[in-house]
C-alpha cells in the first residue's frame, strides 16, 4: 500500500519533471561545453586557426584542375554552398549510395574536373570542406528528406549503439549514458557533429569528423574502419539526424 | 605563398594603444618525432616573426619547437602614425611570409 502511494508520488513527480522540461531541447553542443575562452577563439575570424583552412579552400575553388581544366567557381558560384554542409550526408543523383561532404567534393572532382581525387583527410579535402562548411555557418542542422536514407541511418543508429572493441562499449554508452559527465579531465560531449570539419587543439589541425570517429574508435580499443568505408557514412546520417535543427559553428575549433 | 590571417584596426586615434594579432599556416615540426618510418622527422619551425611601422621595428619574436602549429602571436602598438605595419616570418628551409595591414591614425 505503502509502496503503491510512493511509486504514485514518484510517477506524479516524472511526469511534473517532464512537462517542465517540455519542449525545452536537453542537448547541448560541443561549443557550449567549451571554455569561454575557446568560444571566443572560434567565434572571432581572425584568430580561428580554421580559417586558414577556409582561405585555401576559396583559393582551391577558383583553381582550374583535372582534364576538363575546370574550377569549382565555373559551376557553383562563389558562396553557392549555403545550406550543402547542414543537409549532407546526401545521395548523389545517379547514385544509390549516401556521401559525406567530403566525398561529394570528390565526386565533383572525378566526374566533373577529370582530376584525380583528393587523399581522405588530405590538407586539400579539408581545406574545401571547411570552405563549403562554413557558408553553413548559423544555419540549421537539415537533414535530407530521401525516404533511401533511411535504412543507411538505421544502420548508423545501429553501429552508434553496438558494443564493440577490446573495452566492449558502444558510442552511446559515453555519448547518451553519460554525456556531461567526466572523463579524464575532458568533459564528455553529447558528439553532435555540428562544426566539422573541426580545428581540434589536441590535433593541431583540421580534421574531418571521419579522423573524430577512428579517434573514439581506437580509444575503445576496437579496429577503426578504413576511411573508404560506408560505416562512417551512416554513423553521420545519423548523428546528422540526432543534431536536427541544432545549429551549424564550422569550422569549429575544439579542445 | 603563405596563408596568413592578421587582425588589427583600421582606424585609431593618435596616442591609443591597439592590439595587433597575427595568425599562419606553419606545422611547426619540432625534430624530435618520429614519423611512420620510425626516422625523425626534420625541424620545420619558424624561427623569428617580426613586425615593423612604417619600417621600423615595433615587435620581434623568436620562436623555438615548442611552439605549437599555425602559431597566434597578438601584441600592443601606440599608434603614432598612419601608415602599413608589416608583418613577417621567417624560418627553416628558408621559410618566409609576409603580411601586411593599413592602419589610418587620426
Amino acid at each position: 500500500m505503502r509502496l503503491s502511494a510512493v511509486v504514485g508520488l514518484g510517477t506524479v513527480f516524472l511526469a511534473t519533471l517532464a512537462m517542465a522540461q517540455g519542449g525545452k531541447d536537453q542537448r547541448r553542443s560541443g561549443y557550449q561545453d567549451m571554455s569561454p575562452a575557446l568560444q571566443r577563439m572560434q567565434d572571432d575570424d581572425t584568430a580561428n586557426p580554421a580559417m586558414l583552412y577556409v582561405q585555401a579552400g576559396e583559393a582551391l575553388w577558383k583553381q582550374k584542375a583535372g582534364a576538363s581544366n575546370k574550377a569549382c567557381v565555373d559551376c557553383h558560384d562563389a558562396g553557392s554552398m549555403k545550406g550543402v554542409a547542414a543537409r549532407y550526408p546526401a545521395i548523389p543523383s545517379g547514385a544509390d549510395k549516401p556521401v559525406d561532404l567530403e566525398g561529394r567534393i570528390n565526386l565533383c572532382r572525378t566526374g566533373q574536373q577529370k582530376a584525380a581525387p583528393f587523399d581522405a583527410e588530405s590538407e586539400e579535402l579539408l581545406d574545401l570542406a571547411a570552405y563549403v562548411a562554413r557558408q553553413s555557418r548559423g544555419m540549421p542542422i537539415a537533414p535530407a528528406d530521401d525516404p533511401r536514407l533511411a535504412s543507411f541511418r538505421a544502420h548508423g543508429e545501429q553501429l552508434f549503439k553496438e558494443r564493440q572493441g577490446q573495452l566492449n562499449l558502444s558510442c552511446a554508452n559515453c555519448h547518451d549514458d553519460n554525456a556531461g559527465k567526466k572523463l579524464g579531465g575532458a568533459t564528455i560531449p553529447q558528439a553532435h557533429p555540428t562544426g566539422y570539419p573541426i580545428y581540434r587543439l589536441e590535433w593541431q589541425a583540421l580534421g574531418s569528423l571521419k579522423r573524430r570517429l577512428r579517434n573514439c574508435l581506437i580509444g575503445l580499443r576496437a579496429e577503426p574502419y578504413d576511411y573508404s568505408s560506408p560505416e562512417y557514412v551512416d554513423l553521420e546520417l545519423y548523428l546528422m539526424d540526432r543534431a536536427r535543427g541544432m545549429t551549424i559553428d564550422a569550422p569549429a575549433v575544439r579542445p | 605563398m603563405a596563408n596568413v590571417l592578421i587582425n588589427a584596426p583600421k582606424t585609431v586615434r593618435k596616442g591609443e594603444t591597439i592590439e595587433l594579432k597575427a595568425l599562419i599556416l606553419h606545422p611547426m615540426e619540432t625534430g624530435f618525432r618520429p614519423g611512420a618510418n620510425g626516422q625523425l622527422i626534420p625541424r620545420n619551425i619558424i624561427e623569428q616573426f617580426t613586425a615593423t611601422w612604417n619600417g621600423v621595428e615595433i615587435f620581434r619574436m623568436k620562436m623555438s619547437p615548442a611552439v605549437a602549429a599555425n602559431p597566434y602571436v597578438s601584441f600592443f602598438a601606440v599608434a603614432k602614425e598612419s601608415g602599413t605595419i608589416r608583418f613577417q616570418w621567417t624560418g627553416d628551409r628558408n621559410f618566409s611570409a609576409e603580411g601586411s595591414v593599413m592602419v589610418t591614425v587620426t
